[in-house]
């Protein structure tokens, strides 16, 4: 589906204290239910090749992640052309078993902030009420929070890197959430080592 | 005269000088200067004028606190009134105006209203302005307007020219102030590897210990500061921040902080200011203590000041307030200031010490240095206007005879100190009264309480009532350990490092009025708030007339409700009015202690929601393509739907005439993408869609749709939409637009709080679809067009859904009319929306396909007579008012709202009852409008008997039409009834069926 287009067609900024960037297209697949299960565990792991992650934690291998969202429910990432795959392929593992599988790869825009560690965490720290100080939070690490006025979840896959989910019809105003809290003159310095 | 001195200025940096303009008379200040210690060597004295009786007032105080030094902060795009000169640190170009002045300071028309003073007593405006009552707006609120108020407000056009923007913050421990006191705090905390933040509301760090002196480990405050700062500074767990107010302490350790990082240097990259949203796990308040004035005649004279104040500034700013200074006190510190004074050159004739048994070992000092003391005596009075030109001397003990003028140009004043407890009682921390010291000091055994019910902040320092060195490093060391402590660390046993104790002090005495006797005209000159024109005379007067509460006082005289919030009165009027009422001070009581500390900017609370910013709009995938056909946009919600899509030279109304013609002769498209699209499954997803929909749902069959209706657990009809059920266990339901979060928050409440044990899962899927209305005669054609799905009556009949590949792309087809045109809604994944639409735009050109808006959708749903959610109800209607009788399941045991709506209340068969109207002379219905009956009502109301819900111009019917609630409209049809314009004439319109189009459904049905 070559015409498939994500919310902000690849927009970036830079000159900022960091870069922000549409990450593009992003398969993500919404599950619910009994996350302590063993039918779900191995779902999910069949699914994904990731473990279950702990409460507010993200697990990852080769290209996909699961992010932990809620007592009953995860996110399962991946190749944006796979998680109708991965949808079905839940619903197949699950069957008698209770559940919600279901894609949301385009309810949603994903962004990526790149630069010194410490700034993207700044940039991050001006819109959610979480503590990322690095001590606090890293990789490994996911929270499901608010940007501003919006909901939104976050994690590093490394560090200096911040990877932004939000709904797809704010992407425009979490676009511009970031970029202005990466303006330019505006550090804080709060996160110097 | 007030002027540079020749030596001292520890701030600045005297090589640097900074041009800047007052009332735009040109001025030259120092590099580190503050905008009042500026004026004073310029002899700028008197700064302002007095809010009620426009009296010349000048500086006061030498920092936050500060009630008189107000000025209107520079010009169009960066002006901002109420400014306190103390506060605004001086820097190039800086402009500066006195507000509350006509025409100029120096003469002002509105002094005159200090002649009548004696008639504009405290609780004037409420005694004189309440009668006539017609008057208020014509005659005094525009008097009060112009007579009174402070700044001006910036111009309504300009905005303004900086950015702001929120900081989160988290740390073990917060500590508010960076005196001595919250140094050593945070050098004990910070030992024991807690994070620690440390704000400062100045540019420096040490608070008042360099001006008041003292030794630290035998060497001068000052080099224990630095020192102190440079051991902070080296900690990675330690945060300094000066220009950073602590302005408010909330529940749960959550503190906002308050950081000014461009106003002293305007125009600089970055935000101007920025509001830190602290969460800290200990909170310490060492925000020190602020000097009380003493209550005599003429005390707001320009040249009366602060003792500690007029210190300041000799210390600090190199400036005196004048060659001859006359200190007044009740206490031993102010001796420090005739001392200061003394080592910098200056004249101090007198010291009177109010006391009769004088001070101790300062006092000693004064006289050996040669410095007049006279104790048991008091100032009766401030001679001069714009200037102090000298006191009059009299008894403290008496009523005010003179006895002696002595000529002066400055007054140094001190009636104790008061420690700022402000951010210790924001968020419930309880006081004392120390009668010894005369002050309310935090009580440590009632603090505020976390979420454990332990405490959560603790003061220390001044701010706790200590005032000797020793005692506040001792005080500080001790908080600081106990928060490391608190929050989980080892502080270790590091003790206070010990410092040089002043020599013997005599205690305070309270002195509240000065003389104790004085007159009603000496009490008349005595100001209690300068910045309100609060005098004691008018608390008096207001316990007099029965005002006994500090609260009621308060409000009566405006006392302390001024923008320093009475940091200078409070306690002084508190006091006057406990001896009139002959009470003891704590039992008078304090008033309540509100964020913020000093007010904090507009922009700051906003950050970054301004502009494009102030409020997320939401958008679908064909936004930007919308926006390019100039289409007039509607909020919806937060989303923004299109009205209309005007073509170059079309009104709004024939476009959108156009729109529905085009639609119901060949084809129209709809995004329909902001529609809620939520999805239920589970093993009791049936049952629940019972529960939640009025009609049944748990037999609608696997392919098919159903309307669905949804009410309150009060009947009252929330929302409606389409249902379709997508497989055994999984229903897909459609909301209105921008309903989709409120449905799904109220399925969810259900299932937490009444249904936990019922097997369901909700997802909301509203933007995972992009979703568009086929809508037409032409429909069907367009969609076998575009090809990959079999759309024939047959395979996809009215009120049925399939999937497919149409055009490539993998969609949901419903087969679904809300206008009653052969229609499907096509979903298509959110990433292939616009891939889509651009496709139907391209094959329904042969049809001459039309994209429309929310206005043609409202008018061809109101002539096929489907009612709207938000024009039809209103939170007050249920469905049986609309005649969806139909929709509610008579077999069902029960659904959310189905017990209300078995009320007396909601089966009345007077309950008003949804018809059609079509007006006589075909024109359109007011919106809104009511029906008028027979007589008045109970209140002598016109009786009304019907209002319109919806009303619009019908291209189909080429008529107007409109729906409304009528009294048995039902049983009605046919009546004509009266609706009233705004303009007082009638329209009339006949009462009819609510569905004019196609009322049997055969266009629909094709």
């Amino acid at each position: 589906m070559s015409e498939a287009a994500s919310a902000l067609s690849g927009a970036a900024y830079e000159g900022g204290l960091v870069r922000v960037a549409d990450a593009g297209l992003q398969g993500m697949v919404t599950l619910r239910g009994d996350l302590e299960a063993e039918a779900i565990r191995a779902a999910v792991r069949e699914a994904s090749g990731c473990d279950m992650p702990g409460q507010r934690a993200i697990t990852a291998e080769g290209d996909a992640a699961v992010a932990w969202m809620a007592p009953d429910e995860v996110l399962i990432l991946g190749p944006h052309a796979r998680a109708g795959d991965t949808c079905a392929a839940l619903e197949a593992a699950l069957q008698g078993q209770h559940h919600l599988a279901v894609n949301v790869s385009d309810a949603r825009a994903l962004f990526t902030v790149t630069g010194e560690d410490a700034a993207v965490r700044e940039v991050l720290a001006k819109l959610a009420p979480v503590d990322l100080s690095p001590g606090a939070f890293g990789p490994g690490d996911f929270r499901r929070s608010r940007l501003a006025q919006v909901p939104g979840a976050f994690w590093m896959p490394q560090a200096g890197v911040m990877r932004v989910i939000c709904f797809r019809s704010v992407a425009q105003y979490v676009f511009d959430l970031l970029c202005t809290s990466a303006a330019p003159g505006s550090r804080v310095g709060y996160f110097e080592a | 005269m007030s002027t540079r001195l020749a030596t001292g200025g520890r701030l600045l940096d005297k090589g640097r000088q900074v041009s800047f303009t007052f009332n735009g008379k040109r001025m030259t200040g120092c590099a580190g200067d503050t905008l009042a210690s500026a004026l004073l060597a310029n002899d700028q004295v008197m700064m302002g004028r007095s809010f009620k009786y426009h009296r010349p007032r000048g500086v006061v105080a030498s920092g936050a606190e500060e009630p008189n030094a107000l000025v209107g902060l520079g010009t169009g795009a960066r002006f901002e009134p109420n400014q306190r000169a103390t506060t605004t640190e001086l820097f190039e170009g800086l402009s500066a105006a006195s507000q509350n002045h006509w025409p100029s300071l120096d003469y002002d028309i509105g002094a005159v209203n200090q002649a009548f003073a004696r008639f504009l007593p405290a609780g004037f405006y409420y005694k004189m302005f309440m009668f006539p009552r017609v008057f208020w707006k014509h005659v005094y609120e525009p008097f009060i307007r112009q007579s009174a108020g402070l700044g001006k407000a910036p111009d309504a056009e300009t905005r303004d020219a900086d950015t702001y923007e929120h900081f989160h913050a988290y740390t073990d421990v917060l500590v508010i102030g960076g005196g001595i006191a919250g140094l050593q705090a945070a050098l004990a905390a910070g030992r024991s590897g807690a994070r620690v933040l440390v704000m400062e509301q100045t540019p420096h760090w040490g608070g008042r210990a360099p001006v008041d002196g003292g030794e630290v480990d035998g060497k001068p405050a000052e080099a224990f500061i630095d020192a102190a700062v440079a051991e902070l500074e080296a900690m990675d767990n330690v945060t300094l921040r000066l220009r950073c107010m602590g302005a408010g302490v909330y529940d749960h350790g959550y503190v906002l902080g308050y950081e000014r990082l461009s106003d002293h240097a305007p125009g600089a990259d970055g935000p101007r200011h920025r509001l830190w949203r602290v969460r800290a796990g200990q909170v310490i308040t060492a925000t020190g203590a602020i000097e009380r004035p003493l209550s005599f005649a003429g005390n707001d004279v320009p040249g009366v000041m602060l003792a500690s104040a007029l210190r300041d500034y000799v210390v600090n700013w190199g400036v005196s307030a004048g060659d001859r200074t006359v200190v007044v006190t009740n206490n031993d510190d102010a001796y420090r200031t005739a001392l200061v004074l003394l080592d910098a050159g200056l004249n101090v004739p007198l010291i009177l010490d109010a006391r009769a048994g004088g001070g101790g070992a300062l006092a000693d000092e004064a006289r050996a240095r040669g410095i007049r003391v006279e104790t048991g005596k008091g100032i009766a009075k401030v001679k001069g206007r714009a200037r102090v030109t000298g006191v009059a001397i009299c008894a403290q003990a008496g009523e005010g005879a003179v006895l002696e003028e002595v000529p002066c140009d400055a007054v140094a004043m001190s009636g104790g100190w008061s420690p700022v407890v402000h951010l210790w009682s924001h968020c419930g921390g309880k006081l004392n009264w120390d009668d010894a010291l005369a002050m309310f000091r935090p009580d440590a055994g009632r603090a505020p309480t976390g979420h454990d019910g332990a405490p959560f902040v603790a003061a220390c320092g001044a701010a706790n009532g200590e005032f000797g060195l020793n005692a506040i490093l001792k005080d500080a060391n001790t908080a600081g350990q106990t928060a490391a402590r608190a929050t989980g660390h080892k502080p270790g046993r590091k003790g206070a490092p010990k410092a040089s104790d002043a020599g013997d002090e005599a205690p305070l005495e309270q002195v509240w009025l000065m003389p104790q006797g004085a007159n009603i005209k000496l009490r008349m000159k005595a100001w209690l708030d300068y910045q309100n024109d609060v005098k004691v005379s008018d608390v008096q007067l207001a316990a007099r007339e029965g005002y006994e509460s500090v609260e009621h006082t308060k409000r009566y005289t405006t006392l302390g409700m001024a923008t320093d919030q009475g940091k200078l009165s409070n306690i002084n009027g508190l006091a006057v009015l406990s001896n009139v009422l002959g009470q003891p001070i704590p039992q008078a009581g304090t008033t309540t202690f509100r964020p913020p500390y000093t007010p904090i900017s507009m922009g700051a609370i906003a950050g970054e929601a301004r502009g494009a910013l102030f409020q997320p709009i939401r958008r679908t995938t064909v936004h930007d393509w919308h926006e390019a056909q100039n289409a007039y946009m509607e909020p919806v919600g937060h989303w923004r739907r299109p009205y209309c899509f005007p073509k170059a030279g079309e009104s709004h109304e024939d476009a959108v005439q156009r729109e529905v013609r085009a639609t119901r002769d060949s084809l129209g498209l709809l995004d329909a993408s902001t529609l809620g699209k939520l999805i239920v499954k589970g093993p009791d997803a049936g049952r629940f869609m019972d529960m939640m929909y009025t009609n049944m749902m748990s037999n609608l069959a696997v392919g098919k749709c159903r309307y669905g209706l949804m009410c309150s657990e009060n009947g009252f009809l929330m929302d409606d939409g389409v249902v379709a059920r997508l497989s055994d266990d999984t229903w897909l339901c459609h909301t209105t637009t921008g309903g989709a979060e409120r449905v799904h928050a109220h399925m969810e409440e259900f299932l937490q709080t009444e249904w936990w044990d019922w097997q369901i899962f909700v997802a909301n899927v509203t933007e995972q679809y992009a979703q568009f209305g086929v809508v037409g005669p032409n429909s069907r054609k367009v969609l076998e067009k575009l090809g990959g799905v079999d759309l024939s009556k047959e395979a996809l009949a009215f009120m049925q859904w399939t999937e497919g590949t149409l055009a490539g792309i993998e969609s949901r087809i419903f087969r679904i009319s809300f206008s009653g045109e052969l229609s499907y809604e096509v979903a298509v994944p959110a990433s292939m929306g616009r891939a889509f639409w651009n496709k139907l735009l391209e094959a329904g050109k042969e049809f001459g396909v039309t994209p429309y808006g929310t206005e043609a959708l409202h008018i061809m749903r109101a002539e096929k007579g489907f009612i709207m959610i938000g024009d039809e109800t209103d939170g007050t209607v249920i469905p049986q008012d609309l005649g969806l009788n139909w929709a509610i399941s008579k077999k069902k045991e029960d659904y959310i709202g189905k017990r209300a709506q078995a009320r007396s209340y909601m089966t009345n068969p007077e309950r008003w009852k949804l018809v059609g109207l079509e007006t006589v002379d075909g024109s359109v219905l007011p919106d809104g409008a009511y029906a008028v009956g027979e007589g008045v009502n109970a209140n002598g109301q016109r009786v009304v008997q019907g209002r319109v819900t919806s009303t619009y111009h019908s291209p189909t019917l080429e008529r107007g039409i409109a729906m409304g609630l009528v009294l048995h409209g039902p049983d009605r049809m046919g009546e004509v009834l009266d609706f009233p314009r705004l303009d007082g004439s009638i329209v009339q319109a006949k009462i009819v069926d609510h569905v004019w189009f196609d009322k049997d459904g055969e266009k629909q049905n094709v």
